[in-house]
């Protein structure tokens, strides 16, 4: 599949950043061979192997759950020290609409 | 004597004989930093305040007569991408340029409970994305032994304080290679341990299915102390696993006799400096010698790891970087008149350009029409790469192979070239990718004087069994020791 401008910016805006021209000339020609070289996993026959999303083999899933108990959580103060705007116990951002 | 040299054993050794106090060593570990960290740029940030407090808090406790807890007074830098509460941890980023996280991580509240003495957050690649240190905001890391070359990446930062003197351990983390090959380029011993050996919790994510934190040092035993601090079921990780943690400085007999050693015949082939395999062989040879049986073995579909990995790796850090966007924690560009120009402003701003690359290929390989093409193909093929594993632990009790390709490599050489870069992981990818843990020791020095360092491999965790091959060898073939600039 071959990687164009065009597809710079559509993936661009899925991925919520604003690319400057030169980064999008760049990234045109490196993601397409990138791409390119990730298409050598179609030298392999798949159609019988199951896919493996995660390492923790043979583990039961449920086995890191703990119990269903209330314990104390971060609080609203600490949560908010990071904010960039904080405002009224809340996180305040530029107009949505 | 040195004591900013020492290894675990003989700090407490010092301590024991009232030799020497963890304040007086953590003295002397700051004042090395301040003098060399101009040049090296290991630290992002130095904490001496609350570093000699903690000292002062390890001398009472001597002086009181207390037993020594297994890190007491040993002075450790944490890689920057593991949260310590109240201290500035950016992961070598903009956009968390001035994120003081309000908690602490799991790995790290354990070396804090072991008596251990965080002297900094040590420099890395941006989000541990890199193999380089070179991709950090605050500037690249040196490598000690040769300050026109890189210490690897991404832990460049924590491989190159261990090698320099700056601490004694170091904390990394790994998602593909990122402890084991810093370790090989600047001449320490550094451990990948078993997917869910070690809690992720404040961890940032990278490659969730991938990343584990892990112990530097300069010899096996250092590491073998630490990893059993950090090793351990956490409530607040649903990935640690509920797997006993072993003694694993009790593990460390040297001996290797009947040891099974697998040596995968694609890790030898193309694309291997001749100085490095040189260098591995004549490590295979030393086990010959100290009893072990040296195995050929294959994994055949190791060729395909690269790609497979730069699929799994950025789909995955597209995703847990979605969560910086200028809204609850670090940077915020100024004036963007809506919430959407905010969101994509502060996260061009923010990032840098190897992270915006990865999130491009992640959301791409994830986008409509292109999910079973990679992101579904990767994970099987993933499958084929874990029974590679699987098979060649039939007939092995480890594997052998170089750690990188190349010894360290000169600053700005592989920039320009991102398939250059992603090429340096190519023996360190899979271990990830199957789970299984992984340890770089020294095993020679280039003409050029740089370290070359070998790769043991072993079953979901053996990681005793992979310290303790280490050890043997290590115990037979001392590393040089870095000569002090």
């Amino acid at each position: 599949m071959e990687i164009t401008k065009k597809t710079v910016e559509k993936i661009a805006a899925l991925a919520s950043l604003e690319l400057t021209e030169e980064e999008k000339e760049r990234f045109t020609g490196q993601m397409d061979a990138i791409v390119h070289y990730f298409d050598k996993l179609n030298e392999l026959n798949t159609d019988e192997v199951e896919p493996m999303s995660h390492s923790n083999l043979g583990d039961d899933p449920t086995a890191s759950q703990r119990e269903d108990v209330l314990i104390p959580s971060l609080g609203t103060e600490a949560a908010l020290s990071n904010a960039p705007q904080p405002g009224a116990g809340h996180f305040k951002v530029p107009r949505v609409l | 004597m040195d004591i900013t040299g020492l290894t675990v054993d003989a700090l407490h050794a010092a301590y024991a004989a009232r030799e020497t106090t963890a304040t007086e060593v953590c003295t002397a570990v700051l004042d090395r930093i301040e003098a060399e960290n101009p040049q090296l740029n290991a630290f992002i940030t130095v904490t001496r305040e609350s570093a000699l407090a903690q000292a002062a808090r390890v001398d009472e406790a001597l002086a009181a007569g207390e037993s020594l807890k297994p890190l007491a007074g040993v002075p450790v830098a944490l890689k920057d991408n593991q949260c310590l509460k109240g201290v500035l941890t950016t992961c070598a980023s903009k956009i968390l340029g001035n994120f003081v996280p309000p908690y602490t991580a799991t790995a790290v509240a354990k070396l804090a409970e072991a008596g251990a003495i965080f002297v900094g957050k040590a420099n890395m690649d941006e989000f541990a994305m890199g193999s380089s240190t070179e991709n950090s905001s605050f500037g690249p890391a040196r490598n000690p032994w040769n300050q026109d070359c890189v210490p690897g990446g991404s832990s460049g930062g924590s491989a190159a304080a261990v090698a320099a003197d700056l601490c004694v351990l170091a904390t990394g983390s790994d998602t593909g290679g990122s402890i084991r090959q810093p370790a090989s380029l600047c001449g320490v011993v550094g451990l990948k341990p078993t997917y869910g050996r070690v809690s992720r919790y404040g961890l940032v994510a990278f490659g969730s299915s991938l990343d584990q934190i892990g112990p530097f040092g300069k010899t096996t035993r250092d590491v073998a102390r630490m990893l059993g601090v950090l090793a351990g079921h956490d409530v607040h990780d649903a990935t640690s696993a509920q797997v006993p943690v072993p003694d694993y400085l009790a593990a460390l007999d040297g001996n290797v006799k009947g040891l099974r050693i697998g040596v995968p015949k694609e890790a030898m082939g193309e694309g291997l400096d001749p100085q490095v395999k040189a260098a591995v062989e004549q490590a295979l040879r030393n086990y010959a010698e100290l009893g072990a049986e040296i195995v050929e073995t294959t994994l055949p579909n190791s060729g395909y790891a690269i790609p497979d990995y730069y699929i799994i790796a950025t789909a995955e850090a597209s995703a847990n970087l979605a969560r910086f966007d200028g809204v609850r924690f670090g940077f915020r560009v100024e004036g963007a008149k809506t919430l959407h120009e905010m969101y994509q402003k502060t996260r061009d701003l923010g990032f840098g350009t190897e992270v915006k690359r990865r999130i491009m290929l992640g959301t791409y390989t994830l986008s409509s029409g292109y999910y079973d093409a990679y992101y579904l193909k990767a994970q099987k093929v993933r499958t084929l790469l874990r029974r590679d594993f699987e098979r060649a632990f039939e007939s092995c009790d480890v594997l052998l192979t170089p750690t990188a390709p190349t010894p360290a490599f000169k600053l700005g050489e592989k920039t320009d070239d991102p398939l250059q870069m992603y090429l340096s992981d190519i023996y360190t990818v899979t271990l990830n990718m199957a789970g299984v843990p992984g340890l770089s020791v020294p095993c020679g020095l280039s003409t050029e004087g740089l370290p070359i360092g070998m790769q043991l491999i072993a079953p979901h965790f053996a990681e005793s069994r992979l310290l303790n091959t280490a050890f043997a060898y290590e115990q037979a073939h001392p590393f040089p020791k870095r000569k002090l600039s």
